[in-house]
């Protein structure tokens, strides 16, 4: 039978601007766009190798490119990225057979990503910076 | 034979139709958890060890490098899981953000074209390199 009675307005489905951040919630979007940046970051890989391959020239070009102030600062959000989507994946991981579930250690190993991927992304790059020095 | 897919993550309803809630099963999910878990050692090792490598603008350095049949094979490895990993990730990015059928159908097609394009790239530089020095030992 049809029914002609409007329907009323009700809100829709959670919009997401009105929720206030919580860890989980900005851990989980920052897992995804941490994939993306390391989705290109990737494909740069192969442009490395490629050129190491097929084009030596290339190869020294897209050194310099690299050693730049702007390529140093890609690498380094490479760097960051890898790492946090690394240390986060493995929460995953261990979520997906079913441990540490429980919100407080969720709380915690939310924390322990964002540690771990600062002080690697610093060893890291204390490392490179000592190998070349400085350059 | 024993089917990994028709473990007892499927309902017997999907094992029957082939298909999960999502139509596509439990196979994405799983080949995402296959490859992230080969991820951890390859990137470990990539970052370890190839960033030496990587430090040096030296050609001569990185087929050096390639030279080692474990190093190349690794590395293989590497772009398999990496870019499979990617194909997946990517593929759930625009099936969560794009609605249009037509933007969202052809980014999905890029996505699987593009991943295993640079995967197919990426080995074939890695055996080039690799076997640059088996051509320069036999001439």
């Amino acid at each position: 039978m049809p029914n002609d009675t409007p329907v009323p307005l009700r809100p829709t489905s959670p919009h997401l601007t009105i929720y206030r951040p919580q860890i989980s919630s900005v851990l989980s979007i920052m897992h995804r766009m941490t994939g993306l940046v390391l989705a290109v970051g990737i494909s740069l890989l192969v442009v490395w190798l490629w050129s190491a391959a097929y084009n030596p020239a290339f190869f020294g070009t897209l050194h310099s490119w690299l050693a730049s102030p702007l390529g140093l600062l890609l690498l380094f959000g490479w760097t960051l990225s890898f790492y946090y989507h690394f240390a986060n994946g493995v929460r995953h991981l261990f979520w997906d057979i079913g441990k540490g579930f429980a919100l407080h250690q969720m709380e915690k190993s939310g924390w322990a990503v964002l540690v771990f991927t600062f002080m690697m992304s610093a060893v890291t790059w204390g490392f490179v910076y000592g190998a070349t020095g400085g350059q | 034979m024993q089917d990994r897919f028709a473990s007892p993550l499927r309902t017997r309803l999907s094992k029957v139709r082939g298909l999960g809630a999502a139509r596509s099963g439990v196979g994405h999910w799983w080949l995402q958890r296959v490859t992230a878990v080969a991820l951890v050692p390859l990137t470990l090792w990539f970052l370890v060890s190839l960033f030496v490598v990587l430090l040096t603008p030296n050609v001569v350095v990185v087929a050096e490098w390639f030279a080692s049949p474990l190093h190349a094979l690794l590395m293989v490895l590497l772009f398999i899981a990496a870019f499979f990993h990617a194909k997946l990730g990517v593929q759930v990015v625009i099936e969560d953000y794009v609605h249009g059928p037509m933007a969202k159908y052809t980014l999905l097609l890029a996505n699987v074209f593009i991943c295993f394009t640079c995967a197919a790239i990426g080995i074939l530089a890695v055996l080039k390199l690799h076997f640059l020095d088996v051509v320069a030992g036999a001439m």
